[in-house]
């Protein structure tokens, strides 16, 4: 609540009024304050409250230093809210209503409705971000970035952090985009107007931008099928990361059950399956010790380089006999194999010959093939 | 009449009951398959059967093993016989077949033979001598039906061993 500051309500030059809705509601994070009823004004540049009944007492928020927004629908006796979550006030700001504060955020309590309609609106400003490009008189502060030196609320500033890390990534490559926009552009039209060579600068630039955005740069694609710079790194890191995971299943995991692995060690920046898989086709051309192998079915594994799926064959083929005949169920709890690979490795054996199944209501068994050892 | 049949061990062996998906291996059962039925229609002395006999038939269906051949995989068997000569069908809808343990063209070796030996080239029967007359009681061919014993000896006759002819009362063969 420290954040406000008082003001005239009076919007200044280049600063446009989105949208605004009377009784409102303010409270201190979960505590009601006096600021009971009154208009919420949303406008390119600020958050603006003014009391219905003195409109002397008026106050604001400069949009920047909202970090996020969140929305509370309405229960029993209770009006829809709307959260903003605040970055900590600036140590040379105007004055406000609250000298200090211990919460960094506020509620909005729509008691006459419009809560989702001015949700809306602001999260559009929000994303938007007129603010930063309409410059209007220095009495509304705009905040880029968190302060130092204030007692900040747990958890949040993890968030806080990352979104601005996210933010400014997405501006450089907004601008990026934006100059290869205008390179294509000009190649493009070089090319329409058989204006002159596309110079070699331009080719490299070219090239390097396409590769920093992790599309494939033609000579990669040649010498390591569909990779990029991207998965060729990541396929040795997957490498480092799933030596020792491997030795201890056996030397064999299915793709599914590495995909979970990874992305449960990265937390955030999670992998996409598709990345995954084109990190795992390279690992054999990078010559690193696993390799991605699909079975017959479809099935895809991670193998280490030193695993004999087909040695393990002849082991299955023991068990089964052993038993006379064995399920995919069956035959994974006796070897202590997840299903999926128990089935992949009955197969193998059936393929190699020396398994045949039967396959009925009972359910499908494999048991060693007497039709060849039998005669 | 089943009861002195003696059924291979494939017969007690679940995997047989389902068509293989490894090609050699396949390759050994629908074998054992083909052998288990010419076997089963000599002992039987079953000559034709329809698709649905078939399936219900003990040949196919082991009712001890709660196991009974697909009629997919069924079709495959009866192909696989006809491919090696055992079997023909008797209709366009491939509802009934002819089941021939022996294929025409070794009945037709046995009887030209039985002709020979016992001089009697240039002679005339009719079919019914051939499979149920006294002279042919210690033969093989004794017996035997006569769809199956026509198409013996139209194999002859393409040999040019023997022609089909009409007598009296039915058809006769006369062998050169």
């Amino acid at each position: 609540m420290d954040r406000f500051v008082w003001t005239s309500g009076l919007l200044e030059i280049n600063e446009t009024l989105v949208i605004q809705q009377r009784g409102v509601r303010i409270y201190d994070g979960e505590e009601k304050i006096k600021f009971d009823a009154g208009t919420l004004l949303l406008s390119t540049h600020r958050l603006i409250w003014r009391d219905q009944k003195n409109h002397e007492c008026c106050m604001a928020i400069p949009l920047s230093h909202i970090v996020f927004i969140e929305e509370q629908a309405a229960g029993i006796g209770k009006s829809a809210k709307i959260v903003v979550h605040l970055h900590p006030a600036h140590p040379t700001k105007e004055p406000g209503p609250f000298q200090s504060s211990k919460n960094s955020y506020i509620k909005l309590s729509f008691k006459e409705h419009g809560q989702i309609e001015f949700y809306r609106r602001l999260s559009e400003e929000m994303t938007q971000r007129r603010w930063e490009n309409i410059p209007v008189s220095q009495s509304i502060q705009t905040n880029r970035g968190p302060q130092p030196g204030r007692v900040r609320a747990v958890g949040i500033v993890g968030i806080e952090r990352k979104l601005e890390e996210k933010r400014k990534e997405t501006d450089k490559n907004i601008s990026e985009a934006k100059e290869m926009v205008e390179l294509s552009k000009s190649i493009a039209n070089k090319i329409k107007e058989k204006q002159g060579d596309i110079t070699e600068d331009e080719t490299i630039r070219f090239k390097s931008y396409l590769l920093s955005m992790g599309i494939a740069n033609p000579v990669t694609r040649e010498t390591y099928g569909s990779g990029t710079q991207y998965h060729m790194q990541l396929a040795k890191q997957l490498a480092g990361i799933l030596q020792v995971p491997l030795e201890e299943r056996g030397g064999i995991m299915s793709l599914t059950e590495v995909y979970c692995l990874v992305n449960r060690a990265r937390g955030m920046e999670l992998l996409s399956p598709e990345d995954l898989v084109n990190a795992c086709k390279m690992l054999e051309a990078l010559k690193l010790p696993l390799r991605l192998r699909v079975f017959d079915s479809g099935v895809m594994v991670i193998e280490l380089q030193s695993h004999k799926e087909e040695e393990m064959v002849a082991s299955a083929l023991e068990t089964v006999s052993e038993k006379g005949s064995l399920t995919s169920e069956e035959f994974a709890k006796l070897v202590g194999m997840s299903v999926l690979l128990a089935k992949e490795r009955l197969l193998l054996a059936e393929k190699m010959g020396h398994l045949c199944r039967d396959d009925s209501v009972e359910g499908l068994r494999f048991y060693p093939n007497l039709f060849m050892t039998q005669s | 009449m089943a009861m002195s049949f003696e059924w291979p061990w494939q017969y007690r062996f679940p995997p047989f009951f389902t068509l293989q998906p490894n090609v050699d291996t396949r390759q050994k059962q629908l074998a054992a398959w083909c052998s288990l039925v010419l076997s089963f229609c000599r002992l039987h002395k079953q000559s034709s059967m329809t698709v649905m006999e078939a399936q219900e038939s003990p040949l196919f269906n082991n009712v001890k093993l709660q196991r009974k051949l697909p009629v997919e995989s069924i079709q495959i068997v009866l192909e696989e016989l006809r491919k090696k000569g055992n079997l023909e069908w008797l209709d366009k809808n491939k509802s009934s077949f002819l089941i021939m343990w022996r294929r025409p063209e070794e009945w037709g070796k046995l009887i030209y033979q039985w002709v020979s030996r016992s001089g009697q080239n240039n002679s005339v029967f009719t079919l019914y001598e051939l499979t149920n007359g006294e002279d042919t009681e210690d033969e093989e061919f004794h017996g035997l039906d006569e769809a199956t014993l026509l198409r013996a000896l139209q194999a002859l006759q393409q040999e040019h061993k023997a022609e089909i002819i009409t007598v009296s009362d039915g058809r006769g063969v006369k062998f050169f």
